[in-house]
């Protein structure tokens, strides 16, 4: 099962089905036209706005559609071509209809080696479905993961792009079946409940949800450094002896401060520079 | 003996640590206040002589960064800061835009101001939802607040922030792949020159920055470009947020100086998780800086002395893996999500990471030969510095330090016909088992 992660299939392609290009219902439209002007208002140039208007594709249609992108190009002033050239390339988009929640499993190294690979096999036996494959009562669609960026909180499971921390074989499997048996589910950090696949797709198209205050402000892990902190005492230095900007600046205004390290005496390594520094560069070149 | 520094993380504990209000309680926007009083020259110039170098890996100075871009012409100039998270083991960017995200905002209205910049763009992975709501609400506040939008306090600065999901690339993780990506494009990468300074975001001037970094100019500019260089190492000065993952007692998020190593770091994280197991490899600073091992447990985590033993400091993203764990699985996998993440714009990371993913995981298999190892190195050989971007360098770290280090184990998946290791006794869940 592993191996086949990432495989690339002439899929890779964008291939809608027939009925996923019938025309959207006149109020459908109409709300799309006014949610995408209020998205391309955000940018200086419009295109900008390809990203966000494919999630509110999403939002409406639960997947990237023919219609969808019959859409985008119109609004953004681009060929059918080129907006699936961009469906196509970022994994959130789905080139297929989708479940109500997008359940996925961290199987990238560290979350793997800390149980994701067991979770995944676990998960994927009990529902009956692989990689990008959905129930057949269309609730779950699961997934393998790339980092989350919740690595202290591994193996970390996200469920429609919400954190559900620190996660075993067994919670997720409930989770699955709460999810399925339509029960209320909430993540570790994130709000009191899991919203839909299309309600989170809107939310990512630039549409607040009003659910920002809800949960947590930091998980148990984001929290041990400073719990440590206080426990010994420390603090960061004391800031008050120290000149203040302002006069730091005025210090500063022709040259650097004594005793200081000027960041212009550094050798600079660029912002693109090769591991293993001039060598590895000069070798490669 | 260093301490922590809790500054950017000081006050994530607070119930409601996301809101205005509690920034305002802590210092918050003190320091713009400041800043739009002076010029933006000398805003530059402090950041400079701060010492702050970028905190999304490459660790190239901000300050400079912001001098790089050309005088102004009239045209318009741009903030573009990196919340594309999305190496491996990087995990410090998230966890503080959703506890603290006033930080980066009352950052990007500093830094905007200094650099001439009236429109911000935040490019966020779009894989975070809770933390793109409170992104959203963070400069719904400031607007409220009167600290963005049109003549900003009586000051007669401008600026606009837009804050922009992405959905799902790597990829954009690199400057001006998420610079293309931003325009609605592929996200794949330019070539440089010309930098982003001189022709970014719509082809006008434009600095890109990691949240970190600009989340660090509110604390330099209020209490000084000296109290923050006077913590860290000569060259890599001030602070920074070390997040350790894997095989520790207590993974999580430490702020410290740069300088400081992880025995020091495993030891306020309380240890290995067993430690009747010893550590066997970590990575300094995410998945694409080359593997430690044990014998570099001392090593000061600044940019200067990773370097010198080999490795990049990175993201400061620790992943750390005790003895039960199989190297040779770590490095497929990885090798794996390189292959999956490669943007296929050029030849030597799009076909590379793809023969290295075939030999990686017939060797975590038991099979292939021992010549596969020579393989490996040469196909890395032929990807590192021919890559158009620094995705092909990265995916090379893991295996040419693993094979470095640990050739005896891959050795060892062919004498043994496949792989030597327990993976159970890895995970989370054996943990419940380890005696405390």
């Amino acid at each position: 099962m592993a191996t086949e992660f990432g495989h690339q299939t002439a899929s890779g392609h964008l291939t809608v089905p027939a009925e996923s290009k019938e025309p959207y219902a006149a109020d459908v439209l109409a709300q799309l036209y006014a949610d995408a002007e209020l998205v391309v208002a955000r940018y200086p140039q419009k295109r900008s706005a390809l990203l966000p208007l494919l999630h509110l594709v999403q939002s409406v249609d639960g997947y990237i559609t023919g219609r969808g992108i019959d859409f985008c190009a119109e609004v953004l002033d681009l060929t059918r071509a080129e907006v699936s050239g961009v469906a196509t390339f970022y994994t959130q988009y789905k080139r297929h209809p989708n479940g109500e929640y997008t359940v996925g499993v961290c199987t990238n190294t560290l979350c793997a080696i800390m149980g994701g690979d067991q979770i995944w096999e676990s998960v994927s036996e009990h529902l009956g479905i692989g990689h990008d494959e959905t129930t057949p009562d269309g609730k779950i669609t699961l997934e393998r993961i790339e980092c989350n960026a919740a690595c202290d909180y591994a193996p970390v499971v996200m469920t429609n792009w919400e954190f559900f921390d620190n996660q075993t074989p067994e919670s997720t499997k409930q989770l699955v079946d709460d999810l399925r048996e339509g029960k209320p589910v909430a993540p570790t950090r994130g709000p009191s409940r899991v919203c839909t696949f299309k309600q989170v797709s809107r939310v990512l198209a630039g549409f607040h949800d009003g659910l920002a205050d809800e949960g947590v402000g930091a998980g148990a892990a984001s929290l041990v450094g400073l719990n440590v902190a206080h426990e010994r005492g420390w603090t960061a230095p004391d800031t008050d002896v120290h000149v203040t900007g302002e006069h730091q600046a005025q210090a500063t205004a022709g040259g650097m401060a004594a005793g200081r390290h000027p960041s212009t005496d550094t050798p600079a390594n660029e912002p693109d520079e090769l591991p293993g520094g001039d060598d590895a560069d000069k070798n490669g070149k | 003996m260093t301490n922590l520094t809790p500054i950017l993380t000081k006050f994530w504990d607070d119930p409601q640590s996301w809101t205005l209000e509690t920034y305002r309680r802590n210092d918050g926007w003190k320091a713009f206040d400041k800043a739009l009083k002076m010029e933006p020259a000398a805003l530059v110039q402090m950041t400079k002589d701060s010492g702050l170098r970028g905190r999304g890996g490459a660790g190239f100075p901000t300050g400079m960064k912001w001098g790089f871009l050309p005088p102004p012409d009239g045209g318009p100039r741009y903030l573009v800061v990196n919340a594309d998270e999305s190496e491996p083991g990087t995990c410090k960017d998230i966890p503080l835009m959703m506890a603290a995200p006033q930080f980066l905002i009352e950052g990007v209205a500093i830094t905007s101001y200094a650099i001439g910049c009236n429109h911000a763009f935040i490019y966020l992975r779009g894989e975070v939802v809770h933390v793109y709501r409170r992104l959203l609400r963070a400069v719904e506040e400031a607007y409220a607040a009167g600290l963005l939008g049109k003549n900003i306090m009586g000051s007669g600065f401008d600026l606009e922030v837009t804050v922009h999901a992405g959905a799902g690339a790597y990829i954009c993780g690199e400057e001006t792949a998420l610079l293309d990506s931003l325009e609605g494009r592929r996200g794949q990468p330019r070539l440089k020159p010309p930098f982003p300074a001189v022709a970014g975001l719509y082809a006008r001037p434009t600095v890109v920055n990691n949240v970190e970094s600009i989340a660090s100019v509110p604390p330099i500019l209020l209490h000084g470009a000296d109290w923050f260089a006077d913590m860290g190492t000569e060259k890599s000065q001030g602070f920074g947020i070390f997040s350790l993952s894997g095989h520790v007692k207590n993974p999580g998020q430490y702020e410290a100086p740069l300088g400081i190593t992880l025995r020091e770091l495993l030891d306020m994280a309380g240890g290995m998780r067993d430690p009747q197991k010893k550590l066997k490899f970590w990575t300094p600073g995410g998945s694409s800086t080359p593997l430690f091992t044990d014998e570099h447990l001392d090593v000061p985590l600044d940019f200067e002395s990773v370097g010198a033993a080999g490795s990049m400091l990175g993201t400061r993203a620790l992943q750390i893996f005790d003895e039960t764990t199989c190297v040779v699985r770590a490095v497929d996998r990885w090798t794996e999500f390189y292959k999956h993440e490669s943007c296929g714009k050029c030849t030597p990371c799009r076909e590379g990471t793809w023969w290295l993913k075939q030999i990686t995981g017939r060797l975590e298999n038991g099979q292939g030969s021992e010549e596969d190892l020579e393989k490996l190195l040469d196909i890395c050989d032929n990807i590192l510095g021919r890559a158009f971007c620094a995705l092909g360098d990265g995916a090379t770290s893991p295996i040419t330090s693993s094979i470095q280090y640990f050739r005896e184990e891959y050795i060892a998946h062919l004498t043994n016909g496949g792989c030597p290791f327990d993976r159970d006794a890895s995970s989370l869940f054996a943990k419940d088992n380890v005696p405390a």
